[in-house]
């Protein structure tokens, strides 16, 4: 059988194709190319190969980065998502002036810039004008978020938690707010306890959105630059040098273009990796329900 | 087991009712008798769910009492009055097995282990469900659910009620009947109290021995099958009840005749001077077509085939008066004349029948 061909149709997709050339392909194709080369300035590149990654992945300080980057964002989880939760589970349930205030306040620090973010808590915390650094200070707390790394990580968490737990918690209440009156009914009818009911009912109802809040608070936990390059700019010290702090440190402080570039595509791989797991998982739960 | 009293109950969803139309359910008074089954039929919005939910105690009610039994129950909570309520959507939990959901009820009730093993199983055997206990609950089909829903009612051996709440609405058609005679079945041999809330006439008159007809939050007739079809107490319980509705037509009484539109119509019986707004009202069943010429006349428009038997629409003047006919009846012409059944006719003053 012959088909009619019609190669007009291919300029109908070129638009689309040179605004994703653009926006990706190119600028991607751009760091693939450094990381396959080096130079020794009057940009004469020459190929090395795949150095630059064995050296990235060899490099005990991309492993230190890697080290605290998954801490954080281990951390992070453990906080935002049960905390996301229990608020949401503690919000009015019924539409009103109370639960549209509640949704307001929450969305509120999510709408705010992530530099601003940074800003107000490197402010905050600050021990000679910061309210919260002078009131530990004053009240005797030993506390000095440039100083000592405990502190920076502290303040840097609870930055963070402030930030994104509202994601969490707008994501559970509308999972919440979608689940029939009558199954709280029948609850009450077999006489289950409130944890049975959280149990049984709310969280697997709540599932879904849950699964699309933690990968979203993994995705963006494991990218994290702005905010901690405004409060602590990595330090002290290393201390607070996640991944791509440590990542923008190589390319432009030390201009290590190639260890760079290859450091950025082994990043993206794994950010890539970890998230096409979750939606794989994902999607077996849904075809699961489906049956 | 238990028999139901309500007592002077009307329930509003406002917080300061003052007018009649402020509640959903105006005031009500009636007593279920034990093991029967009832239906509340009605179209949508007419009370039915908010009766049912004053009963299992997810409402508690703007006026009146419940009793349980001669106790007063009006205060308890759900959990405290024994109810069993199986609702329009089915609900289970998602993340345990048929065998685990129905026992979880006698679970939270900290009934023994092995009790709940016999029991599940006797229970599970009643609503046939013993060959899936051990499967997920989650992929089931909806009527199988709905049954898992009735089963976590009936494993309680105390329940006073089951409470449907349209339980068939996402069922397939062709599962639908099955289940109603299910349900029914379980009625025979368990005995249990049962109300059925629903807005299809065919499901509340062949599962309920008594059908409880609302409207506007009223109730307007509380009867079996064959007295809704025969004498519906209240015009929109004739109109309501019957495929189609009953024939209302305006007349005047005069000299114990009938008179519609300038037609005298016999009566059974003698009634005494009527007052307010009069109305006739006749099934389609009982108007036969007739070739007297002193019958009444009236004009058909068309003609519908429903299979086993037809519907004429006719009229006379601009009264509609549907009539329905045997398959083999032949309409010769669109003029015709028509005579009620004088046995079957209700007279009715201001939408309430009287009695002659």
């Amino acid at each position: 059988m012959k088909k009619t061909r019609n190669q007009k149709a291919w300029f109908m997709v070129l638009p689309v194709l040179i605004l994703v050339a653009f926006s990706a392909i190119i600028p991607l194709m751009t760091v693939v190319n450094y990381s396959v080369q080096d130079t020794f300035g009057n940009n004469n590149f020459f190929w090395v190969g795949l150095e630059w990654f064995e050296e990235i992945l060899a490099s005990e300080r991309v492993h230190d980065a890697l080290g605290r980057q998954v801490t954080f964002t281990a951390i992070i989880l453990a906080i935002e998502v049960p905390l996301g939760i229990f608020i949401a589970l503690h919000m009015p349930k019924k539409s009103g002036f109370w639960s549209s205030l509640c949704l307001v306040l929450l969305a509120l620090p999510l709408l705010i810039p992530w530099n601003v973010v940074g800003t107000i808590w490197q402010i905050f915390g600050r021990i000679d004008i910061g309210l919260l650094g002078y009131t530990l200070d004053k009240i005797g707390i030993n506390y000095n978020y440039t100083q000592n790394a405990l502190d920076a990580w502290i303040t840097i968490i609870i930055m963070d938690v402030w930030h994104w737990t509202s994601l969490v918690v707008l994501l559970s209440y509308a999972g919440l707010r979608s689940i029939p009156d009558s199954y709280y009914q029948a609850a009450k009818i077999d006489q289950a306890s409130g944890w049975a009911v959280f149990r049984h009912i709310e969280l697997p109802k709540m599932k879904g959105v849950l699964l699309i809040a933690i990968l979203l608070r993994f995705m963006d936990s494991f990218m994290i630059y702005t905010e901690p390059f405004v409060v602590t700019g990595g330090g002290p010290g290393n201390a607070t040098t996640f991944l791509s702090i440590d990542l923008v440190k190589m390319a432009i402080g030390q201009f290590d273009l190639g260890p760079a570039a290859a450091f950025s595509l082994i990043y993206f791989l794994v950010i890539l990796l970890v998230s096409w797991a979750f939606y794989t998982v994902m999607m077996s739960m849904d075809k699961e329900n489906d049956i | 087991m238990a028999k139901i009293t309500l007592s002077n109950l009307a329930h509003s969803y406002l917080n300061n009712p003052n007018h009649d139309d402020d509640y959903a359910l105006k005031t009500l008074n009636h007593e279920w008798t034990d093991g029967t089954a009832y239906a509340l039929l009605g179209p949508s919005g007419c009370g039915k769910t908010t009766l049912l939910n004053l009963i299992s105690g997810l409402l508690t009610p703007s006026k009146g009492k419940i009793l349980f039994d001669g106790n007063d129950v009006t205060e308890l909570k759900t959990a405290a009055r024994n109810i069993a309520q199986v609702f329009q959507f089915p609900v289970i939990y998602d993340t345990m097995t048929v065998r685990e959901n129905l026992s979880f009820p006698l679970k939270n009730r900290g009934m023994k282990k092995d009790y709940i093993e016999k029991r599940v199983i006797e229970v599970a055997d009643a609503i046939s469900l013993s060959n899936i206990l051990d499967k997920k609950a989650n992929g089931l089909t909806a009527d199988i659910k709905q049954k898992i829903s009735l089963g976590r009612g009936l494993v309680r051996e105390d329940v006073s009620a089951i409470l449907f709440d349209e339980p068939l609405t996402v069922i397939d058609p062709h599962m639908k009947w099955q289940l109603r005679t299910q349900i029914k079945e379980i009625h025979k041999n368990l005995g249990h109290t049962m109300i059925y809330v629903t807005h299809d006439q065919t499901e509340a008159l062949t599962f309920a021995d008594k059908v409880i007809v609302m409207f506007e939050g009223e109730v307007l007739q509380i009867a079996s099958a064959a007295e809704l079809f025969e004498r519906p107490e209240h015009t929109f319980v004739g109109y309501f009840i019957g495929s189609p509705g009953m024939n209302i037509l305006p007349v005047t009484i005069e000299e114990g005749n009938a008179v519609l539109g300038g037609h005298n119509i016999m009566l059974n019986a003698k009634y005494k001077k009527l007052n307010g707004k009069i109305e006739l009202g006749i099934r389609p069943e009982f108007v036969t077509l007739t070739n007297d010429p002193f019958a009444l006349p009236v004009t058909i428009d068309r003609v519908e085939d429903v299979g086993h038997y037809k519907i004429a629409r006719a009229r006379f003047q601009n009264h509609q008066i549907n009539i329905i006919l045997n398959e083999c009846d032949e309409i010769k012409s669109a003029t015709t004349h028509v005579i009620f059944d004088k046995k079957k006719i209700n007279i009715y003053q201001d939408d309430w029948r009287v009695k002659p």
